[in-house]
């Protein structure tokens, strides 16, 4: 193409990308359209992937395509493979995307569609791009090293330990959460829990499949899987309607949060060809179709947004979750925009597949990029039901009653009009006994999803049925990650109890593998527990210490990757102002994460505050446990500040000592050397 | 036209394998020198169990 019609095609988007954010940013009275959304994300998107990614791979990273990977100098053939930059990219997307950019950005629509639209278009191109991008380089120049390691050889010490014990609270407190969300949909509802149910033995026999019948025949059996679940949506159905079926599977929350801690220990005890593996299939199969569908089906509905930009809740009173719009907005909504947990796939898996240096850009900040248009999408999902609606099925029975119509007159006060009646004809539309009062984000999601999907393919008729998939689809998510975090925690507390007793990190033997799978299940299983019990909806509290962990690890990781780019720039003799482009992200995160915190531990009121919550049930003698339960949160909270705190101060002095010439500038990458596949390449 | 249609199907086909772990299986038996059957598949997850088990999947 030539040069002119390249510049002007890129002003064109560049013009495009402003006008769709300003339509969206000042907009205001009327409806809009969810297309703009899509146009200002997918226009930012491109140019920021076009200016900003290319900026940094030339000017901050210096990328060199001649320089050999990991994956072509250790090639094993086994973790170490260089791979095609699409299979990369797919391989990474599938395993960054969760339910975390859908759950996300559904609870932080409180605010109306405009702060969380914002926060997920700028923080994904400014924020999480850079981090996934720039730790997937360093880990790739390090031999795949994971983010710990990196901590640990570039910062000191505590670097690495805090980096760990981080990783480790994130992995209990996502898992108590995820499961959390999964209670939350599945309670009284006999269709969802029977699907869910149904999968568990799908996923056995899909196992058993694999392993006697067709070997390695994954594409086929994970097909046949699909199959398989769909006929348990039906199958759903017709228990729903059927009475003495429908008792056994209206189950309570209680009692679903102990299936689900039984499961989590099996999964992570039982061989992972059985169980985990072929569920892990399953949900991928389900979330790239379902991914690709939803996106579809916006672009052919082309719903109007019937949330306002902003709503009164921006003062904190929401009730979805307390906070005000900062910084609970930019905790609330992690892994659309930035996600500290995504730093553990650009330095686990992602870095050993890596064929030519300068496809990192194309993989971490463009994995990135299509993650965040999936919160986006999410965004309009949620935005698309009609206000009262979003209210009614995301606000705890604490906070606008338990029944119906005190809850839609609580509702249509804050000036969302919805009716107990209207509830009830959408409750059965979408084949529930009740849509009030079902917190977490999935269900309003589902119903969302169920609306652009029933409106572009099958119309009213099969709402239910899309609702009942939609479910089903978050629900499998979130249960293969119990299953994988389960394990990877299970593992991780192995690594450090076998420097204890050497037995006990033998991951093979039996007795080290159901005390650390307990210990770890009792963690997160306390977490779940505690939000079952908690009358203002659990998810209340909990979502935002996961945003705070989430963020308080990309803090980490921007750290490690600050303190390595100030390195190479005092080695290398290079502009130390292009630190900026995560120092500024860096800042931005350490101010949210610890104001979130302070609110968090410290706020007077006691639906923000975990101590002065404490202080209100014990003035009205409530139940010790819940106060238990709020002093724990209070500390975990407090003891993850204090320890991103000590990396910062300790990354700081050793910047510090490096750009006054107190110290070398000693980067720890792996020596040059020449690739052999560069014919090959050009 | 149609050769980029069919350059797009095999790179979408490719990434399903990697994803589903089809060509990890592949290079297995590459590697080991094995065809394709019940026990080598039973020693490809022998091999694959740490690494699958401690792969994170993100939120």
């Amino acid at each position: 193409m030539p040069k002119l019609l390249r510049v002007l095609l890129w002003i064109a988007i560049s013009l495009l990308g402003a006008f769709a954010l300003g339509t969206i940013a000042l907009h205001r009275g009327e409806q809009i359209n969810a297309l703009w959304l899509v146009v200002a994300a997918v226009s930012t998107y491109a140019v920021g992937y076009r200016f900003y990614s290319s900026f940094i791979s030339a000017k901050v990273l210096a990328l060199d395509s001649l320089r050999a990977t990991p994956a072509e100098r250790l090639d094993n053939g086994r973790d170490f493979v260089p791979t095609n930059k699409w299979v990369v990219f797919g391989h990474h997307f599938a395993a960054i995307a969760g339910p975390g950019p859908l759950v996300g950005p559904v609870l932080a629509a409180q605010f109306g569609y405009l702060p969380g639209t914002l926060w997920i278009i700028a923080g994904a191109v400014l924020g999480g791009c850079v981090q996934d991008f720039i730790i997937l380089v360093f880990s790739v120049r390090r031999d795949g090293k994971s983010l710990t390691e990196m901590a640990k050889s570039e910062i000191g010490r505590v670097g690495g330990v805090i980096a760990y014990l981080a990783v480790i609270s994130i992995i209990v407190i996502l898992l108590a959460v995820t499961a959390l969300i999964v209670v939350n949909a599945l309670k009284s509802s006999p269709w969802g829990t029977f699907t869910i149910a149904m999968t568990m033995p799908i996923a056995v026999l899909m196992g058993l499949y694999l392993r006697r019948i067709r070997p390695g025949k994954v594409l086929e059996t994970s097909l046949f899987g699909f199959v398989l679940v769909i006929a348990a949506i039906f199958g759903g159905q017709w228990v729903s309607q059927n009475p003495s079926w429908a008792a056994i599977f209206t189950l309570t929350a209680p009692t679903l949060a102990i299936l689900i801690i039984v499961y989590g220990f099996a999964a992570s005890a039982l061989p992972v060809w059985l169980l985990l593996a072929p569920r892990d299939y399953l949900s991928t199969f389900v979330k790239l179709g379902t991914i690709s569908l939803l996106a579809l089906g916006i672009v052919a509905f082309r719903p109007s947004l019937h949330m306002p930009p902003l709503t009164r809740f921006i003062d904190g009173t929401g009730p979805v979750f307390a906070g005000t719009v900062f910084p609970f907005a930019f905790i609330t909504i992690a892994c659309g925009a930035i996600s500290g947990f995504h730093s553990l796939i650009s330095s686990g898996t992602t870095p050993k597949l890596i064929r030519c240096e300068t496809e990192t850009r194309f993989v971490g900040y463009g994995g990135m990029l299509a993650e965040s248009l999936v919160a986006i999408m999410a965004m309009i999902a949620a935005c698309a039901l009609q206000p009262g609606v979003y209210f009614a099925v995301n606000s705890p029975a604490g906070i606008v009653g338990a029944a119906p119509e005190a809850a839609a007159t609580t509702i249509g006060s804050w000036g969302f009009p919805v009716t107990a009646a209207e509830m009830a004809t959408l409750a059965q539309d979408v084949g529930e006994k009740t849509l009030f009062n079902r917190t977490g984000g999935a269900p309003a999601f589902a119903v969302g999803m169920a609306q652009i999907f029933s409106n572009t393919l099958g119309g009213h008729a099969v709402m239910a049925l899309w609702y009942h998939f939609a479910i089903m689809f978050e629900a499998l998510f979130i249960l293969t990650i119990l299953d994988a975090g389960t394990r990877v925690g299970r593992f991780m507390l192995q690594d450090a109890l076998g420097h204890v007793w050497k037995p006990l990190g033998r991951t093979s033997w039996y007795p080290s593998i159901l005390l650390t799978s307990a210990v770890i299940v009792a963690m997160w299983g306390n977490f779940l527990w505690q939000g079952i019990k908690d009358p203002l909806g659990g998810i209340n509290s909990l979502w935002p210490l996961f945003g705070i962990c989430n963020q308080l690890l990309a803090t980490v990781a921007l750290c490690v990757a600050t303190t390595i780019i100030v390195k190479m720039a005092c080695e290398k003799k290079t502009r130390l102002r292009y630190t900026f482009v995560t120092l500024v992200p860096l800042c931005w995160l350490v101010a949210v994460t610890f104001t979130a915190s302070w609110h968090k531990i410290f706020d007077p009121n006691p639906r923000i505050g975990f101590l002065s919550h404490a202080r209100q049930l014990i003035a009205a003698g409530g139940n010790p446990r819940l106060i238990f339960n709020d002093r724990l949160d209070a500390s975990v909270t407090g003891v993850l500040v204090v320890m991103v705190a000590m990396i910062l101060i300790e990354s700081g002095m050793e910047c510090f000592q490096i750009i006054f010439g107190k110290k070398s500038a000693a980067c720890k990458e792996a020596p040059f050397v020449m690739t052999r596949l560069t014919q090959e390449q050009a | 036209m149609k050769n980029r249609l069919r350059e797009i199907f095999a790179t979408l086909r490719a990434v399903l394998r990697e994803v589903f772990d089809e060509s990890a299986y592949q290079r297995f038996l590459l590697r080991a020198g094995l065809t394709p059957s019940v026990e080598s598949y039973a020693a490809f997850w022998a091999e694959q169990e740490k690494l699958k088990a401690r792969r994170p999947r993100c939120c």
